[in-house]
């Protein structure tokens, strides 16, 4: 399960980190958001990974560290109120500027018009 | 329990809250109102907290009464008190400056200011890493909003630039975190330092990966390269008063990493260095020098400015990088100093620029300005304390930090590179100051005069530097204590986490 979940991290923050490269607002957008999920994955597997634990006392033999579950949480609700925030900032750009281009405008490239 | 320890970041929030609701929600007169005397109130509880802290113990505050590390604590040492003081203070004079118009253009710049005081004091104040986290969403979701707060389309683009960097920043901080939690088991600075001394081997690196990554955050918010591209773009494209509050903002990063290094990740068989110093140093002298370079690639005083942000950051990097007691209290005077002058800085240019007309700040002949003698004086007072020429507050943290590079054997490279900047900063400044004022197109003096708000803006954070020369020696001594402070690792893990 361990390599599953390490290649599920992985390959979110991948995505995420191409995404992010690219030059519009859109893909940058779903970018953040891919990497907010991995990094959603990766604190939750910061409390080791387990099957049939309860993280509230004396509902299984053994208990799941409870403290990561809290951090996902927050970071969950902080991540979505940042994506909503960006998300208007990119429509206002798309609006204000034009161009949906991160620079407002495709980067001139010699030798191609 | 201390229970002041906890209104630094009550009073903003209660304020803020205020500030939306009615009669305030709708009335601009009502809304300036309490948003003035919340904003000294919130001073006052500060200084009532610095006040108690100089006696040098420690005021902890456990959050719902959970003792740590299970529960959030809020740590009052000399260092955090003393920044949530800069930050009130300076965030009360921000409030003044905005009242002559600036807070017009949109129904929330109050509560957003409020909001943002609210994020840097809980940064400032907390004892626990994921709360430092939280405290850091808090500002910058607040600074995001500020930056656009009466924008135009070419704010747009440096903010959007702003906030995506800044979303990937606050990745790596959680990734780091998990690391961090997934090895020691706490996130708590003081609990961390404990075990954090016991791991060895394959946890050691680990750790040391953790701590790099969180070097990462911390060195995009304090804009050290290779990460401050964003803050020229994007302070000289914010409003003034904003701008003049986000000086406060950099200083954040820096704390944290004053805060952080010397207790959580140092080096096992030495005590006195951490992980982070050796890409710290050249971190800072690279800094120091594209500061300078963008300071003479400017056309206007707004980004010049901007940039001395950057040179100011890079002073202070170094200062960490020795990592002597010596040197972090050298950094805490000069952060105090530069805070200060930058954002009057920033507020002196929008009245230039005011008075200017079209042009503003650009560094083109124009129109004559309306108060040339009041404006000029302030310019070279600013001037002759960003440089550092005596007797200002600038020359004592210039000397104090050359002084303590001597006794870490870095003074060959800090020295000719430091001074030259100032040199530098100097002939840019002289340059811009003889086109703003002397250089004009012949038109007659513009009619504008500042207002009663900018005045007071401007000239007490003016009066800043003076009586920080002036009180240099108790406020050097302050600052000794609070260096002292942050490596007395011990001495913080028996506040915080009691007789253990």
């Amino acid at each position: 399960m361990e390599v599953l979940y390490a290649t599920c991290v992985g390959v979110l923050f991948a995505c995420g980190v191409f995404l992010i490269l690219r030059a519009r607002t859109f893909p940058v957008v779903l970018g953040l958001t891919m990497m907010s999920y991995g990094v959603n994955l990766f604190l939750f597997a910061s409390g080791r990974i387990h099957s049939n634990k309860a993280a509230v006392l004396g509902e299984s033999a053994q208990y799941a560290d409870p403290l990561p579950q809290a951090l996902v949480l927050t970071a969950i609700v902080i991540g979505f109120a940042m994506t909503a925030f960006v998300v208007i900032l990119a429509i206002r750009a798309r609006a204000d500027l034009g161009h949906d281009h991160v620079h407002a405008r495709f980067p001139k490239i010699k030798g191609k018009e | 329990m201390p229970h002041f320890v906890s209104l630094p970041v009550l009073m903003p929030m209660l304020s803020g809250i205020l500030l939306l609701l009615p009669p305030s929600g709708k009335n601009l007169k009502a809304r300036r109102i309490v948003s003035s005397i919340m904003a000294v109130l919130t001073f006052a509880v500060s200084a009532y907290m610095l006040k108690n802290a100089l006696s040098g113990e420690i005021f902890v505050y456990a959050i719902g009464n959970w003792q740590a590390p299970f529960g959030i604590v809020l740590v009052a040492d000399v260092m955090s008190s003393m920044l949530v003081a800069l930050t009130s203070f300076l965030a009360m004079v921000c409030v003044f400056y905005s009242l002559c118009g600036d807070d017009e253009a949109g129904s929330f710049f109050h509560p957003l200011l409020h909001f943002l005081l609210l994020g840097v004091n809980g940064a400032f104040l907390t004892g626990d890493l994921f709360n430092l986290f939280v405290f850091f969403e808090v500002l910058l979701i607040s600074s995001y909003a500020l930056l656009m707060h009466s924008s135009d389309k070419h704010k747009t683009q440096s903010a959007l630039h702003y906030v995506v960097l800044n979303l990937v920043g606050s990745s790596v901080f959680l990734v780091a975190l998990g690391i961090l939690y997934g090895v020691l088991g706490t996130l708590n600075i003081a609990d961390m330092a404990l075990k954090a001394a016991e791991l060895s081997g394959d946890d050691r690196a680990l750790l040391n990966i953790g701590g790099m990554l969180l070097l990462i955050v911390f060195a995009l918010k304090a804009a050290v390269i290779p990460l401050q591209f964003w803050l020229p773009a994007t302070y000289s494209s914010a409003l003034p008063v904003v701008a003049a509050l986000f000086a406060i903002m950099t200083k954040v990063g820096i704390y944290a990493i004053i805060r952080v290094y010397p207790t959580i990740f140092v080096e096992p068989n030495s005590a006195s260095t951490h992980i982070a110093q050796d890409w710290l140093w050249p971190g800072a002298i690279i800094t120091l020098i594209m500061g300078i370079l963008g300071v003479l690639a400017s056309k206007d005083l707004r980004m010049i400015v901007a940039n001395l942000v950057i040179i100011s950051i890079g002073a202070l990097i170094a200062a960490i990088a020795f990592n002597t007691p010596g040197a972090i209290a050298a950094a805490l005077y000069y952060l105090i100093h530069s805070t200060l002058v930058t954002a009057g800085l920033f507020l002196l240019a929008d009245v230039i620029g005011k008075q200017r007309g079209k042009v503003a700040v650009r560094l083109v002949p124009a129109k004559p300005i309306g108060q040339p003698i009041l404006l000029g004086t302030s310019f070279i007072v600013f001037v002759l304390a960003v440089v550092g020429m005596p007797p200002f507050s600038g020359f004592i943290g210039k000397v104090w930090l050359l002084q303590e590079a001597l006794n870490v054997d870095k003074a060959a490279w800090f020295w000719s590179v430091y001074l030259v900047v100032s040199l530098l900063v100097l002939v840019t400044l002289t340059r811009a100051g003889s086109q703003l004022f002397w250089r004009h197109n012949g038109q007659e003096p513009s009619e504008t005069k500042a207002t009663p708000c900018q005045l007071i803006g401007v000239l007490s954070l003016l009066l800043c530097s003076p009586l920080l020369s002036i009180f240099a020696g108790p406020i050097s001594e302050i600052t000794t204590l609070a260096a002292s402070q942050v490596f007395d690792i011990t001495g913080l893990q028996q506040a915080v986490l009691g007789g253990k």
